[in-house]
């Protein structure tokens, strides 16, 4: 047992060292380290313009995207040196965070379903951040029950018209594509009639509207389709095939590994050593120190179970269920760690203005975005379903809608 | 990185996983549960025959040498297992001790029939209720005499010599450590009723025993704290072979049992409980590994990384033993099924060596020094 690197994983460690200490933009590094939750800090600097820019040189040194193939603006690299990269890029990572459903989700689902042509087209400028791309999934009917999205797509000709709406979507309103899942076939059961196609989000017919979020932010949208036209070439797997493409997506989404998710730990650690309570300082406090010890071991929990992980990808193979439970874990801890250093500031904590709250609001800032963290991209409630059903071999849920077509589906008020 | 036991570790795993499976089953456990007898002796016997109370005593004393990596996973198959047997007094906690202060002439004289298993050791520490504190303690030694209580002592019964922490100064860090032999007309020792009848619990008076000095005198809590870190890593993987095995139970029995014409397993209140029991087991593990890489390195990060380990496997051992009981409904309370057993040996284990939220201070102290450094 040891956390050395094989001498092939130290050299391509070397190798990405002495790239990232001659290129890596420094003059970024302190307002980035300075980042709240949820919220990249680039200084003066404008965010899009520092993350394209960054993605650019990555790509044209291949560091973008490196595990895809090199003729797709990829390096040909293994899962580990992959993991090496992200270990190595550090803090500079969260430039990439605009990019990151293009080239953690719709990437890998191109890669699988598109044509070459299309590949060869697309995939380069995605990985180089020329272009963005966005995941057009859930509906206002469908969220955790994606199978229930009714956005419609109608065959005319050689091509398809969608009509509908899609909601949540992160990043529409700075993308350039998108993938879509549709309904092609509303007189067969849910998970039968759904086809996936990727488009344009500058294709006529298209409206991206803002949401305003609980933290103030506007990182998601409302897209509504009137007519809009989407060639048949553009299509991702067969007509009904849809829920399984859209499987190879969401795979991806949960496959994601590094040094184990955040969940605020050292942040909050730093604060109770040097806050200043009545009684002295609040990590002397004992009702505290049993919380504290109990997020450290989640956290510590969460970086090893990575390098459980981590070790897996190394022996060249695929990382076992540990690397289901992060983020389940680190959303509720992040959350409680928030409320507990809210807690000790009293009635200051109330206050989000950097210059006036403890720890520059960072905590603020993670209290208003931590509930979305156990609501994207899987909730808790159905990442435990995934736990019980895959890792534990548990029997399904009862369901209402199993064998029914989906147009006699039942629907409640909220839909 | 290679953050995973070798394929050789693996190998010893499964073949103490084997023997136990075989002759440590339910019914073997409840001889001691049930019976009058202390610990399994047929266990016992099986495990000294494989060799493996020497497994992290070096050659020269008589162990094989293999290590502590291998020694995890010992710990780990015999958590599962409920083994009612005094391995941990034995092995983690009395022969780390010799390893720790004790002289050449001691290691020589003593370790050899530890790792043979011919004898079998325990650490007497606790006098009162309360935390474990060397200024609680008050039996006295002088000259090589003890006079005074310990209780509760792990294996007070069974053992054939304790190693006792005895006050030999007026500062409150002013203990010593004493191998003594239980087999002399000045000890008395009376078996004590506990939680979990399948391990000894017990009271032992010294009325003027002789002992031998181990270590430096009045340093013998530093001696202590060393080998509480080594333990708290072995007990943690006791815990999680425990915790995984319960976890265990309550899947398997979730599947076979109906309630309203299906599975009761896939019910959500059951099926969510149940991920939750997996992803405290999972990180209980996760910290268990990085304890038993900090322990088979001898790392400086020793100390926070066997806190870390010990209270994640506490927790992981009492959360899945509990909800394995709640899974199996009233069957799960019944003297029959083996749910209490886990339930019975997590919360005994939760207490020794210091209780949870002993280490839970502990570990946030530790945190505290490594931050400030
Ligand atoms: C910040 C953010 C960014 C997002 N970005 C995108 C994006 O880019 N693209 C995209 O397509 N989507 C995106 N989403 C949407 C996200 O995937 C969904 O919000 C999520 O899957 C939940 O769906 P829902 O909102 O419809 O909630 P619902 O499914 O209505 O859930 C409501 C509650 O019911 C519970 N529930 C539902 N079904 C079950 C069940 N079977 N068992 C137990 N409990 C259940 C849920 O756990 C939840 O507590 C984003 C969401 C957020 C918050």
């Amino acid at each position: 047992m040891d956390f050395n690197d094989t001498p092939q994983e130290a050299a391509f460690r070397k190798e990405v060292r002495a790239w990232l200490d001659a290129n890596a933009p420094t003059e970024l590094k302190e307002p980035l380290e300075s980042s709240g939750f949820g919220n990249t800090n680039v200084g003066d600097a404008d965010i899009m313009e520092v993350s394209k820019a960054w993605q650019k040189k990555k790509a044209d040194a291949g560091w973008a995207c490196l595990q895809w193939p090199k003729e797709y603006g990829g390096r040909g690299a293994t899962p580990i040196e992959r993991v090496i990269w992200s270990q190595e890029e550090g803090v500079y990572a969260a430039l990439s965070s605009v990019f990151l459903i293009g080239q953690g989700m719709c990437g890998p689902t191109m890669m699988a379903y598109a044509s070459e042509e299309h590949k060869r087209h697309y995939l380069p400028k995605l990985a180089s951040g020329e272009e963005i791309w966005c995941q057009l999934f859930s509906e206002p009917a469908g969220g955790s029950d994606l199978a229930g999205l009714r956005t419609k797509a109608e065959k005319d000709g050689d091509d398809w018209v969608i009509n509908g709406q899609k909601i949540w979507t992160s990043g529409a309103h700075f993308s350039d594509y998108g993938i879509l899942i549709t309904r092609t076939d509303p007189t067969v059961p849910k998970h039968k009639g759904l086809t996936m196609f990727f488009l344009s989000m500058k294709s006529p017919g298209i409206e991206i509207r803002p949401i305003k979020q609980v933290n103030g932010q506007s990182g998601f949208n409302e897209v509504y389709f009137t007519d809009v036209r989407i060639p048949d070439h553009q299509r991702l797997g067969d007509v009904g095939e849809g829920w399984k493409v859209s499987l190879t997506t969401l795979m991806n989404e949960r496959l994601s590994i590094g040094a184990g998710m955040p969940t605020g730990f050292p942040e909050m650690f730093e604060l109770a050593r040097s806050f200043e309570t009545v009684d002295g300082p609040a990590i002397k406090d004992k009702a505290l120190r049993s919380r504290l010890a109990d997020w450290h071991v989640k956290t510590n929990g969460l970086k090893y179970s990575a390098a459980r992980s981590i070790s897996a990808l190394s022996r060249g193979e695929t990382p076992g269920p540990e690397a289901s439970i992060g983020k389940l874990v680190a959303g509720t801890t992040m959350q409680d760690i928030a409320q507990a250093a809210l807690d000790l500031q009293g009635l200051s904590g109330a206050l989000t203005d950097p210059d006036h709250a403890d720890a520059a609001a960072r905590f603020q800032a993670m209290l208003l975005r931590s509930p979305a963290t156990r609501v994207e991209g899987g909730t808790d409630e159905i990442l435990r379903n995934i736990i019980a059903e895959r890792v534990l071999g548990l029997p399904g849920d009862m369901r209402a809608d199993k064998d029914v077509p989906f147009n006699e589906i039942p629907t409640g008020k909220a839909n | 990185m290679n953050f995973e036991f070798s394929e050789d570790q693996k190998l010893l795993k499964d073949q103490v996983r084997r023997f136990l499976d075989d002759k440590c089953a339910s019914k073997d456990v409840r001889t001691v549960l049930d019976g009058a007898a202390t610990y399994n002796e047929s266990v016992w016997n099986g495990l000294k025959d494989m060799g493996l109370m020497g497994t992290a005593i070096p050659e020269e004393y008589g162990g094989s040498g293999a290590g502590y990596l291998e020694l995890c996973v010992i710990a780990e198959e015999l958590g599962r297992a409920v083994a009612p047997v005094p391995f941990s007094s034995s092995i983690y906690l009395a022969a780390e001790t010799l390893l720790v202060a004790g002289t050449e002439e001691q290691k020589q004289a003593h370790l050899p029939k530890l790792a043979a298993g011919d004898k079998i050791a325990t650490l007497a520490i606790s006098e009162h209720s309360g935390r474990l504190d060397p200024s609680t303690l008050s039996l006295k030694a002088s000259d090589g005499t003890l006079k005074g209580s310990k209780s509760p002592v792990v294996d007070g019964s069974i053992a054939d010599l304790a190693i006792v922490v005895a006050r030999t100064g007026p500062s409150p860090r002013d203990v010593s450590l004493y191998l003594v032999d239980l087999r002399q007309d000045a000890i008395s020792r009376k078996t004590l009723d506990s939680i979990d009848p399948t391990r000894d619990l017990a009271e032992i008076a010294f009325n003027e025993a002789s002992g031998e000095l181990i270590g430096e005198p009045n340093r013998g809590w530093d001696v202590i704290e060393k080998v509480f870190d080594r333990g708290a890593v072995l007990f943690a993987f006791e815990q999680l072979g425990g915790a995984q095995k319960a976890l265990e139970s309550a899947v398997d029995y979730a599947k076979e049992r109906y309630a309203f014409g299906r599975p009761i397993g896939s019910f959500q209140a059951v099926k969510h409980m149940l991920a939750d029991m997996y992803v405290s087991a999972e990180l209980a593990r996760s910290n268990c590994y990085y304890g038993a890489w900090a322990l088979s390195t001898d790392a400086p990060e020793l100390a926070e990384a066997a806190a870390t380990a010990r209270v994640a496997a506490t927790k992981a051992y009492q959360h899945c033993s509990k909800n394995n009981i709640q899974t199996h409904g009233g069957m799960g309370f019944t003297w029959e099924f083996d749910c209490h057993l886990h339930y019975r040996r997590s919360n005994l284990l939760a207490l020794v060596i210091g209780s949870r939220s002993q280490w839970e201070d502990q570990l946030i102290d530790r945190l505290e020094a490594r931050n400030a450094a």
